[in-house]
C-alpha cells in the first residue's frame, strides 16, 4: 500500500472529506456538443462566500481540492480563490478548457503553486476539436495555453473524453501530449444533462466497441489482469462500501449544494444554510450513502462482478436507485471480462442493454435552494 | 542548540493538512508526498516565521510531550534541517514572512 493510499484509507475510515471537488461556475465559453450543464448563471456564490467555504473546508480536513466548472475562468476573481486556497494550504487541482489562460495567467498559476492542471481537448485535428467545443479556434488556444503553463514548469495533463464523433482520435490526441511533454488520460464516460436530458448519451461511445478501447495496450496498462473474469466475492467483500464519495469526498456547485460526488446527485444540503460539517456529518442523505455495503446491493451483491466492477452508485442513483445497479458499468464489466452481469442475467439479455437507447428516466441534478 | 535564534516558517509552495493529529504534505514541485509524525506536526504548525524554535520546543513539544528539553532541542533541530532540506520548511537567523493562514 503506498503512502497516499494508506492516508485515503484512514481519511475513509474516520469519515474525513480528503478531498472535495468544487465547481465554481457553471458559465461556460464553449458550448461542447457533450456537456450537461444549464449555463445560465442561477446565483453563483459569491467571492465571499466562496472564500468562508474553503475556511470550513480546511477546517474540515480537506487536503485535496479541485476547481472545476463550466469554465472556471469565467469567473474574474477565479485567481484571487485559487490564491485564498493556497493560503490556506489545500492542493489544488484545476480542470479547464485553457481558452482564456494566456502567458500572465499560466505565470500566476505557477506562482500560487498549483498541483495540476486538466485540460479538456477532444481531438488533435482543429476542425474535429472546434466541432464539439463549438467555439472557432478553440483547439489553437488550448494548445496554446497548454504551451504556457508547460513553459511555467506546471503539471498539465490533456484530458481526452471519447466519444462517437472523435472515437478514432484518441491515439492522436496521445501523440500530441507526448509530443508536448505533458500527461494524458482518457474518459469514456458522458454523463447526462443536468435537466435529465439523455439525448447526450447517444454521443457515449457504443458498449460493442468498448473492447477495443479495454483491449488496446496504448490505453490499458496490464491487460490481461484488467480483463480477467472476475473473481467471487468473499464475505470480507461483501461488508465493503462502493467508493470515496460520502465517505472521504463530496462535491460542492457553484450554487452551495453539497452532493456526495459530482456524479452523484443527491441533494444533502446548502452551505448557504448550513455549516459544511454540519451536512457531512449529520445530513440524513451523507449518512444513508455512507452506510451501504455490497451485501445490500439489490442486484449487485448476487453479481460475480461485485468486487471488480466500477459501479457507480451515482449513474446507480440516476437510474432510480443508490443501491441498484448502473447499466454504464455492467456495460463496462460484461465488454472487459466477456462474463455476463447479474444485471443482464436476470433481464435474460445475451448483452447489456444500453443506457441511451433504454430510454430510462433519469433523474436530475437541480439547484437545491431556489437561489436568492 | 545552537546560540543563534532559528526562525521557521512553512514553506508556501507545498500544501499541508492535517489528519488524524498527523500531518499530510505534498510539494507539487517534484510531486513528493509525506506525513510529519505528531512532534513534526507541532512544530510545523507552530512554524508561523516569527517564533523562535527553542520557544516552540520548550512552550508546545516539551508540554505535549513530555520529553527532556535538551534532547528535544538536539531533535527539533536535526528534524527541521530534515524538513527544510525536503523543502517543506525555511529557516533564518532572522524572523521570517509567513505567507499561509496556518
Ligand atoms: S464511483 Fe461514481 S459516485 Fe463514486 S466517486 Fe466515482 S463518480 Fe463519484
Ligand atoms: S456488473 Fe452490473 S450488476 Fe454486476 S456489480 Fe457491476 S453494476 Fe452491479
Amino acid at each position: 500500500m503506498t503512502l497516499m493510499s494508506e492516508v485515503g484509507q484512514k481519511a475513509f475510515d474516520l469519515g474525513v472529506p480528503l478531498a472535495v471537488h468544487m465547481d465554481v461556475t457553471y458559465r461556460c465559453n464553449e458550448r461542447c456538443v457533450h456537456c450537461y450543464l444549464d449555463h445560465d448563471d442561477h446565483g453563483e456564490m459569491t467571492t465571499a462566500e466562496i472564500t468562508d467555504a474553503l475556511d470550513q473546508l480546511a477546517d474540515a480536513g480537506v487536503f485535496f481540492l479541485t476547481f472545476s466548472g463550466g469554465e472556471v475562468f469565467m469567473r474574474r476573481d477565479f485567481l484571487e480563490i485559487v490564491e485564498y486556497a493556497r493560503r490556506l494550504m489545500f492542493n489544488v487541482k484545476i480542470k479547464t478548457n485553457a481558452v482564456m489562460i494566456h502567458e500572465q495567467e499560466a505565470r500566476r498559476i505557477r506562482e500560487l503553486d498549483v498541483d495540476t492542471i486538466q485540460i479538456s481537448v477532444y481531438s488533435h485535428r482543429p476542425e474535429v476539436h472546434d466541432a464539439i467545443t463549438k467555439l472557432p479556434h478553440s483547439f489553437e488556444r488550448t494548445i496554446n495555453a497548454v504551451r504556457f503553463l508547460r513553459d511555467q514548469g506546471l503539471r498539465v495533463t490533456i484530458a481526452n473524453v471519447l466519444m462517437t464523433v472523435n472515437s478514432a482520435d484518441h491515439s492522436g490526441v496521445q501523440k500530441l501530449a507526448a509530443e508536448l511533454g505533458v500527461n494524458y488520460t482518457l474518459d469514456p464516460t458522458i454523463t447526462p444533462m443536468m435537466d435529465g436530458d439523455t439525448s447526450v448519451l447517444a454521443l457515449r461511445i457504443p458498449g460493442e466497441e468498448l473492447p477495443s478501447i479495454f483491449r488496446n495496450p496504448a490505453l490499458v496498462d496490464n491487460q490481461e489482469e484488467f480483463c480477467a473474469p472476475p473473481k467471487p466475492p468473499s464475505e470480507k467483500d461483501l461488508e465493503g462500501y462502493s467508493c470515496s464519495a460520502g465517505h472521504s469526498f463530496c462535491y460542492i456547485s457553484p450554487y452551495g449544494d453539497v452532493f456526495p460526488c459530482v456524479q452523484f446527485p443527491l441533494p444533502t444540503g446548502n452551505i448557504r444554510q448550513q455549516k459544511f460539517l454540519d451536512i457531512w456529518n449529520f445530513s440524513p442523505q451523507m449518512k444513508e450513502v455512507r452506510s451501504i455495503q455490497a451485501k445490500d446491493l439489490t442486484v449487485c451483491s448476487s453479481c460475480s462482478h461485485v468486487t471488480s466492477c466500477s459501479r457507480c452508485p451515482g449513474l446507480a442513483y440516476m437510474e432510480g436507485s443508490m443501491r441498484g445497479p448502473s447499466t454504464t458499468d455492467c456495460e463496462k464489466s460484461f465488454y472487459r471480462t466477456g462474463v455476463p452481469t447479474a444485471n443482464m442475467l436476470r433481464q435474460g439479455l445475451s448483452k447489456p442493454r444500453s443506457l441511451a437507447r433504454s430510454g430510462a428516466p433519469l433523474i436530475q441534478i437541480q439547484p437545491v435552494a431556489a437561489p436568492a | 542548540m545552537s546560540e543563534n535564534p532559528i526562525y521557521v516558517a512553512r514553506n508556501s509552495a507545498i500544501a499541508a493538512r492535517a489528519l488524524a493529529g498527523e500531518m499530510m504534505v505534498m510539494n507539487s514541485a517534484d510531486s513528493t508526498f509525506f506525513t510529519l509524525n505528531e512532534v513534526a506536526t507541532v512544530i510545523f504548525q507552530a512554524a508561523d516565521g516569527r517564533t523562535p524554535l527553542r520557544e516552540i520546543v520548550r512552550d508546545r513539544v516539551c508540554k505535549q510531550f513530555e520529553v527532556d528539553l535538551a534532547e528535544a532541542e538536539a531533535d527539533a533541530e536535526q528534524l527541521v534541517s530534515e524538513l527544510s532540506q525536503h523543502g517543506i520548511l525555511i529557516t533564518s537567523n532572522q524572523p521570517l514572512p509567513s505567507e499561509t493562514s496556518r
